[in-house]
């Protein structure tokens, strides 16, 4: 873009040497390429590193495993200060409802209002516990989500979270959820 | 200011000030003299003629009159902090005033340090450094930020105050001169699988923050911005690296970017499910609500100015939409009956705020100010009435309603709740 600016002004000034520049071309001669090759290749190790994102058909979810029982001490040593007791207590996000969505959702909780289970995973890795995001291993946040869901009468008692279950739980509300059919124009949506 | 209201401190002040320091050998020089005093004068001196001003400096700062202040609500890790619009003059937001949203604190990094990854759909994973995207092409845009969560606080009257200033309410906006690299750019360079349709944007802050993005918004407009109002962009606003989607929701404007993953489907990640999605009623939700559609709000008068005297006034607010340009925006002093056409400050740009301006002769009687913007597509800003009628009662993100000021006989201005014809 610089170069394009450069030969315009040049072209302006009435001193530019005749077919030494045309609309997208610089003013050295050369065409700007098809690629620049600014940047690394990254490897197959880096984009491991940081490619922690889960799917909702479940790509991404780690091997390792959880049960109900191990999430039950896992939520209590790292999530019951902010969520409570039984998840319903706060002082942060309310996790747990038995209230149904009919008219209004009763709030934006796991059981109430989610509707993929693997998001859980993927923000709970990412961004959970709050103080200390990302200590939690695969094992442990599969263990606490199994909790979660559990406390949300979602899976039964003796439920084991993994790559294969999780994204096989069918969320209550998932139908709910509705694309944008805001357009613009006269209508209002 | 007249001259004889000199102060005598201040002349007190510079005769002490100056003969104690030349005689602790202080003052070498006449710049001494004058940085000393400078330095120390405890009020601003009557006549500003009569004395010699500052030094150039290498930070300047505001005039001490001039205080204008985000409005924070808690300190908590994931909180926001409102622009003081009813304080600000044409467009721009100063950069240390661009409204905050951050979901786990303002990551502390280091530019010589921060990098991109772009994986996924690609025919080469690359690492991009800051320097790396400083070398490409760039573009500078101006462009207006808003949560769609702002002035959600309207939408339901019983919670509403009518004691709230414009920044309260509508704070969530700022608009900035933004630089950076197209997003398409990079895309190019790594050779992007044409079937690809989602990417998922990530952040480096402690929530990872993540939203999934269509590729027809990223090849279109998007950038990958690192400048903003001349310098870097602010820590708050995602140093050194973010994603810029124009007259797009704020929260999908990925802060601290370090990482894009090519792909054919959304992440569905926290926040493009839990949040950010529309309750709306018949027991739905709406999701992917990214646009964000006209809006406008009077900025002056507004809470917690009050009239002083009838007369001659100019009704100023700002106007914008997510959909391209303001085409018109409507004055009504009595309530939404009657509506004049303002006049709009040129250029104006696509996905930017427009100032609009309205000379109005106050009478004197309780006077009800509404504003309503009209965009290039049609779209006239609805009443809360037509929200309510189209996405039911109990829902708060994407609030675009008529804002209403109502001016009271005594000229003090309150927020007009229910006062809307």
């Amino acid at each position: 873009m610089r170069r394009l600016g450069l030969a315009t002004m040049v072209l302006a000034i009435g001193c530019a040497p005749a077919g030494s520049s045309s609309a997208g071309g610089s003013a050295d001669g050369a065409e700007p390429p098809e690629r620049f090759g600014f940047g690394s290749p990254a490897s197959a190790e880096r984009v491991a590193m940081w490619d922690i994102d889960v799917k909702p058909d479940g790509e991404g979810l780690p091997p390792g495993s959880g049960t109900v029982a191990e999430g039950e001490q896992i939520y209590l040593m790292h999530c019951i200060a902010c969520h409570g007791p039984t998840g319903t207590e706060g002082p942060n996000d309310v996790l747990v409802t038995q209230e149904p969505w009919e008219e209004w959702p009763a709030g934006r909780t796991v059981g109430g209002y989610w509707p993929y289970a693997t998001t859980l995973y993927d923000y709970t890795v990412k961004a959970m516990p709050q103080l200390t995001p990302g200590i939690l291993t695969a094992d442990e946040t599969y263990a606490v989500i199994a909790y979660i869901l559990y406390l949300n009468d979602l899976v039964p008692e003796d439920a084991v979270m993994n790559a294969e279950t999780l994204p096989a739980i069918e969320m209550p509300y998932r139908d709910r959820f509705v694309p944008d059919d805001r357009t613009g124009g006269s209508v209002i949506r | 200011m007249a001259s004889n209201n000199r102060s005598p401190i201040s002349r007190r002040t510079w005769i002490a000030a100056t003969s104690g320091a030349v005689a602790a050998g202080l003052i070498k020089t006449q710049a001494d003299a004058v940085k000393l005093v400078a330095q120390e004068a405890p009020t601003p001196p009557d006549d500003p003629t009569k004395v010699p001003g500052r030094f150039t400096s290498e930070v300047g700062v505001r005039a001490p009159e001039e205080r204008p202040r985000r409005l924070t609500r808690s300190q908590t890790l994931s909180s926001s902090s409102r622009t003081p619009l009813q304080e600000l003059q044409g467009t721009i937001t100063p950069a240390d005033l661009h409204f905050e949203r951050h979901h786990a604190g303002i990551p502390d990094i280091r530019a010589g340090r921060h990098e991109l990854l772009v994986h996924g759909m690609v025919e080469r994973p690359m690492v991009f450094s800051m320097a790396d995207l400083k070398r490409y092409p760039s573009v500078a845009r101006t462009y207006f930020l808003e949560c769609s969560g702002n002035g959600g606080g309207a939408y339901n009257r019983e919670r509403m105050p009518v004691e709230i200033t414009p920044q309260a309410l509508d704070g969530l906006l700022s608009t900035s001169e933004w630089v950076g690299v197209p997003v398409k750019t990079i895309l190019n360079e790594v050779g992007a699988d044409p079937a690809a349709t989602w990417i998922l944007a990530e952040g480096a802050d402690a929530a990872v923050m993540s939203r999934s993005v269509p590729m027809e918004k990223i090849m279109d407009d998007s950038l990958l911005a690192y400048g903003q109002n001349g310098e870097a962009i602010r820590p708050e606003q995602g140093y050194p690296l973010r994603l810029l989607l124009p007259g797009w929701e704020g929260n999908a404007s990925v802060k601290w970017l370090r990482r894009i993953e090519v792909t054919d489907r959304p992440t569905m990640t926290r926040d493009e499910t839990s949040r950010y999605t529309d309750p709306l009623k018949g027991g739905l939700s709406r999701q992917f609500s990214f646009f964000m559609d006209a809006k406008s709000t009077i900025t002056f008068p507004a809470y917690p100015y009050t009239l002083p005297d009838t007369g001659w006034w100019e009704v100023q607010g700002l106007a914008w939409t997510g959909r391209g340009r303001i085409t018109r925006v409507d004055i009504s002093t009595d309530g939404g009956r009657n509506w004049t056409e303002a006049e709009l400050q040129e250029p104006i740009l696509p996905k930017s705020t427009v100032r609009f301006r309205h000379l109005w002769n106050w009478d004197g009687s309780e006077s009800l100010l509404v504003s309503r913007a009209v965009d290039e597509t049609g779209y006239v800003q609805p009443t809360v009435q037509q929200l309510w009628e189209a996405r039911g009662e109990r829902t708060a993100y994407h609030n675009n309603q008529q804002r209403v000021w109502k001016v009271g006989a005594d000229g003090a201005v309150t927020f007009g709740l229910g006062d809307l014809v």
